[in-house]
């Protein structure tokens, strides 16, 4: 295919979701695995290169285009809504969970040490997380984990990319400088 | 006293439980995690949650479950330790629990933190907008990829039409009989002649409350039963029913 490059930047761009190397291999079927990745990673480069106002990064699983961060004033403007913020207690669940999965409700409260129902059910119509399953010891409760659509949002090619948890260990090494970051609320 | 309480009443709502207050008062106090002088932080706190009462604020159950916990730990604290270690408890620190508690909550705070402070979508960063919640027809082409749907979408989908029609409800006496079984039956025999059909199709031109209500049961008992499924042909878009078994 003499203009590779060009189906799959159209491809990306076209596609919804971010899209998977295997569904860009499937579409221009007989190409190299390693060639369409090439080919990616050419765009990728191209687009830092010439300071272009978007960028090609993978995300939860696939590529997709998406303005740049510093860019954010101007393209709020356009949009004219306001995104939906997480609380204090949301972002702190779910950061559990991110790390924890599959992980269940009385889990995540020995953790916060407070009760965590309202942030899951928050959490659960975001579609940021979602139930599992259901864990068999007595009473059964309901396993969660994190969704495709948590990965998209918070810009992460897959869970082990999420930053590693301060390990305690750590933490004892730096007690001295202990330093809590005191976040307030968005009002 | 006045401006006192009031800098406490604010303070007080950026808790997100004891943990999280303990914390604050850690560093308030300027005080090593690994060497918290119980007694001085039990005081504080106490001091906090008789604030809390003082303003009628209703004091969640963990609070207490915490105060009781520091107490206990103080307790212990001022017992003389013994010359020869028990049976089986090893003089292990009281607060040693609490310490592990502690910098476990601490690290996923950060954590929480660090993940607000990546690139988000929507808030730092945008994609080519898809013509979201949009629930036009043109979606229902690509049948072949089908989205199965969740206990909230089904939900979020009564609730659109409740909206519609809670306006101009007038209060009328019902002659029509429904009932949860009727609508099943009825349902399934539509579905068996149709194929497939959505929540809109389904009501017909009768939209009203009680008949929505009543769909909308059957068709959550009809997925218990496994005798449906429920799919969307993309994000937001219309939800389908359709009979479990081919017949």
């Amino acid at each position: 295919m003499e203009n590779l490059k060009a189906v799959i930047e159209a491809l990306i761009l076209a596609s919804e979701a971010p899209l998977a190397l295997e569904k860009i291999c499937v579409i221009t079927e007989g190409v190299e695995k390693a060639e369409v990745k090439q080919n990616i990673e050419q765009l990728v480069t191209e687009y830092n290169e010439r300071q272009s106002g978007i960028y090609l990064t993978e995300v939860a699983g696939g590529f997709q285009f998406r303005t740049r961060p510093e860019l954010s004033l101007w393209v709020k403007k356009v949009k004219g809504t306001k995104p939906a913020s997480l609380s204090r207690a949301a972002l702190e669940t779910l950061a559990i969970v991110a790390y924890r999965q599959p992980i269940v409700k009385a889990e995540i409260e020995s953790i916060r040490g407070v009760d965590v129902s309202a942030p899951l059910k928050g959490l659960l119509e975001k579609k940021l997380i979602r139930i599992v399953g259901r864990k068999d010891v007595p009473g059964k409760p309901i396993i969660y984990g994190t969704t495709k659509k948590f990965l998209e949002i918070f810009n992460l090619k897959d869970l082990s990319e999420l930053p590693n948890l301060r390990e305690l260990k750590e933490l004892n090494e730096q007690n001295e400088q202990m330093e809590i970051i005191q976040d307030f609320p968005d009002t | 006293m006045a401006d006192e309480t009031t800098d406490y009443a604010i303070k007080l709502d950026i808790f997100e439980g004891p943990l999280d207050l303990l914390l604050y008062l850690i560093k308030k106090n300027e005080i090593d995690i690994y060497n918290i002088p119980v007694a001085l932080i039990t005081e504080q706190y106490l001091q906090y949650l008789k604030i809390i009462k003082s303003l009628n604020l209703d004091l969640a159950g963990e609070y207490l479950v915490m105060a009781s916990t520091l107490i206990h730990i103080k307790s212990k604290m001022l017992l003389p330790v013994p010359d020869e270690p028990s049976d089986e408890e090893t003089d292990e620190d009281p607060r040693a629990e609490l310490i592990k508690q502690l910098l476990e909550y601490q690290a996923f705070k950060e954590a929480a933190s660090a993940l607000e402070g990546r690139p988000l979508l929507e808030r730092d960063v945008f994609t080519w907008s898809a013509p979201m919640n949009d629930d036009s027809e043109k979606l229902i082409e690509n049948e072949d990829e089908l989205i199965e749907v969740n206990i909230f979408e089904l939900i979020e989908a009564f609730h659109r039409l409740v909206i519609r029609i809670d306006k101009k409800e007038l209060l009328e006496i019902d002659l029509e009989k429904m009932s949860i079984t009727d609508m099943i039956n009825d349902i399934m025999e539509r579905l068996t002649r149709e194929k497939n059909l959505t929540f809109e199709e389904l009501l017909g031109d009768k939209i009203d409350r009680r008949r929505i209500i009543y769909t909308f049961m059957a068709i959550l008992e009809l997925i218990k039963m496994k005798m449906v499924k429920a799919y969307q042909t993309s994000a937001f878009g219309v939800i389908r029913i359709f009979p479990a078994v081919e017949s």
